[in-house]
């Protein structure tokens, strides 16, 4: 019904928030906020404020769940409280455990695990301020906190999604696009290789518009690789000239 | 867990028998307070408070519900608290342990009991439709005294809160009413020293706490004792004394941070 009641592209081909379809929203990445945390990343995508911390590797308990060749790696995804429009109850609800488990999958893709058999790695996304994407802007910052806190990685993993609103494939859907449009596309990459390391999809697309928001999604995460990069460097730049090692 | 504190626990009595504290502070003092209101979005008021490491945020959710049947004319406070694995190694993940339950409480009362909400004025329909305020707390990084970061924060988030009338069709938006404030302030006592704000290394070996809140013509408004450590009269009082000081200066902060 809305979707018809809504433009969501005007006739300049500008999107509500005046983007145009190939661009992103603001994004500011920060590494190293936390004081406790052995690696943590703040990063601010559109209206998501999302917090990392990772602890670890450490002895995973109880012993039974220890992997004797390797590491385990346990994203837990969790929305405060007051990060939506109507409050969320806290704790897991079977949504943020699907988006636990298939962030968990991507990240394990490029850590090597097999250097830290039976410890876990624990990466805790608190999202604070939710608008439209939050598993990509979640796992986007899971990556740089994994870097901060010096875990070994084939490489730093990016995610971004591309969809489908007024019958035209855009970059990095909103809020608005994401629940009147037609489609939509998260997709996670190790950015050296091209590696897709996660990837989902719901609506309907042709196999053509498919092959075109996969490359968009993929162009996405490439320009915010260079974002988390930057981000690790200002941290570590900082440090060595200022002489201020913690 | 046995260890390493025993050791750190010699270190920090030698410390203060010196009259030092870990962090260079007077026993006194507090570490640096910061206070970053409305800064979420969605949520009707929130607030970060920075005490040292430690880092607490507090939202403001609001609905509309009914009031419960001995008070049908008052809105109703439900204050909630996560102490989320982000913010400690030691923090665990499910449901609301002892720890989360009581900083929780302690900071319900001290909202509930000091009637900084204007509760009475949240009726919609007496009987039938009160506006319900939701104060979660999110912990976000744990180097102590989270009872004073989270008070903090959750006054400051109930500062900048309006509440949602449009979106319930119940008028313009308006501010919360608000009466003035008390301000908590937490001192612990080890190897009979009592130390203002303690950072976790001195809560990890603490005795005992005292919160004391105190209101803005530096009368008690509430009190809380904890661990199975004691206080002698004196020191009641020492800290009682240091926590009016020391509340001045953190409302003069709050007051700052919410441009009052």
């Amino acid at each position: 019904m809305k979707s018809e009641e809504i433009k969501l592209i005007d006739s300049n081909g500008k999107r509500l928030d005046g983007r145009g379809p190939l661009d992103l929203r603001k994004i500011k990445i920060e590494a190293g906020v936390l004081h406790r945390a052995d690696g943590s990343c703040y990063l601010e995508w559109g209206g998501n404020k999302i917090l990392v911390a990772v602890y670890g590797p450490r002895e995973a308990i109880p012993k039974h769940i220890q992997d004797q060749v390797k590491a385990l790696v346990n994203a837990r995804y969790n929305m405060a409280s007051f990060s939506v429009e109507d409050r969320k109850r806290p704790g897991p609800d079977r949504r943020s455990r699907e988006i636990s488990k298939v962030i968990s999958e991507a990240l394990e893709r490029v850590i090597l695990t097999e250097q830290f058999p039976r410890t876990t790695i624990d990466v805790n996304i608190e999202v604070l301020d939710a608008e439209a994407g939050t598993r990509c802007a979640g796992l986007t910052a899971a990556g740089v906190a994994l870097a901060d806190a010096g875990i070994p990685m084939t490489d730093i993993p990016v995610a971004c999604a591309a969809g489908k609103i007024d019958g035209q494939v855009v970059l990095d859907l909103g809020k608005e696009e994401d629940n009147y449009g037609d489609a939509d596309l998260p997709v996670a990459i190790a950015p050296r290789t091209d590696e897709i390391i996660l990837l989902q999809m719901d609506g309907h697309l042709t196999i053509e518009e498919f092959d075109k928001a996969l490359d968009l999604a993929i162009k996405g995460c490439h320009i915010i690789s260079k974002l988390q990069r930057k981000a690790l460097l200002d941290r570590y730049q900082s440090l060595i000239e200022g002489g201020d090692i913690e | 867990m046995t260890i390493i504190p025993s050791i750190k626990r010699d270190y920090l009595c030698r410390l203060a028998e010196q009259g030092k504290r870990i962090d260079g502070r007077k026993f006194d003092e507090y570490r640096k307070i910061e206070i970053k209101p409305n800064i979420i979005s969605k949520a009707e008021g929130s607030a970060l408070v920075k005490i040292g490491n430690t880092q607490v945020l507090t939202g403001i959710k609001m609905d509309v519900g009914e009031p419960y049947p001995d008070s049908p004319e008052t809105g109703v406070l439900t204050t909630g608290a996560e102490l989320v694995p982000l913010a400690s190694p030691d923090f665990e993940a499910g449901p609301p342990q002892e720890d989360a339950i009581e900083l929780a409480r302690v900071v319900d009362r001290g909202v509930r009991e000091s009637e900084v909400i204007e509760l009475e004025k949240l009726c919609i329909e007496p009987g039938e439709k009160v506006w319900i305020i939701f104060v979660d707390i999110h912990v976000l990084d744990y180097d102590g005294n989270l009872f004073d970061a989270a008070s903090l924060a959750s006054l400051a988030a109930l500062f900048t809160t309006k509440v949602p009338a449009k979106r319930f069709d119940l008028g313009e938006d308006f501010p919360l009413p608000l009466r003035e404030p008390p301000v908590s302030c937490t001192s612990v006592k080890f190897n009979n020293v009592v130390v203002a704000d303690p950072c976790l290394d001195e809560e990890e070996i603490a005795e005992a706490r005292l919160t004391v809140a105190t209101d803005k013509n530096g009368d008690i408004r509430a009190m809380q004792k904890g661990l199975s450590g004691s206080f002698t009269k004196d020191e009641i009082k020492k800290v009682i004394k240091a926590s009016i000081n020391n509340g001045k200066e953190i409302r003069k902060i709050l007051y700052k941070s919410i441009g009052k």
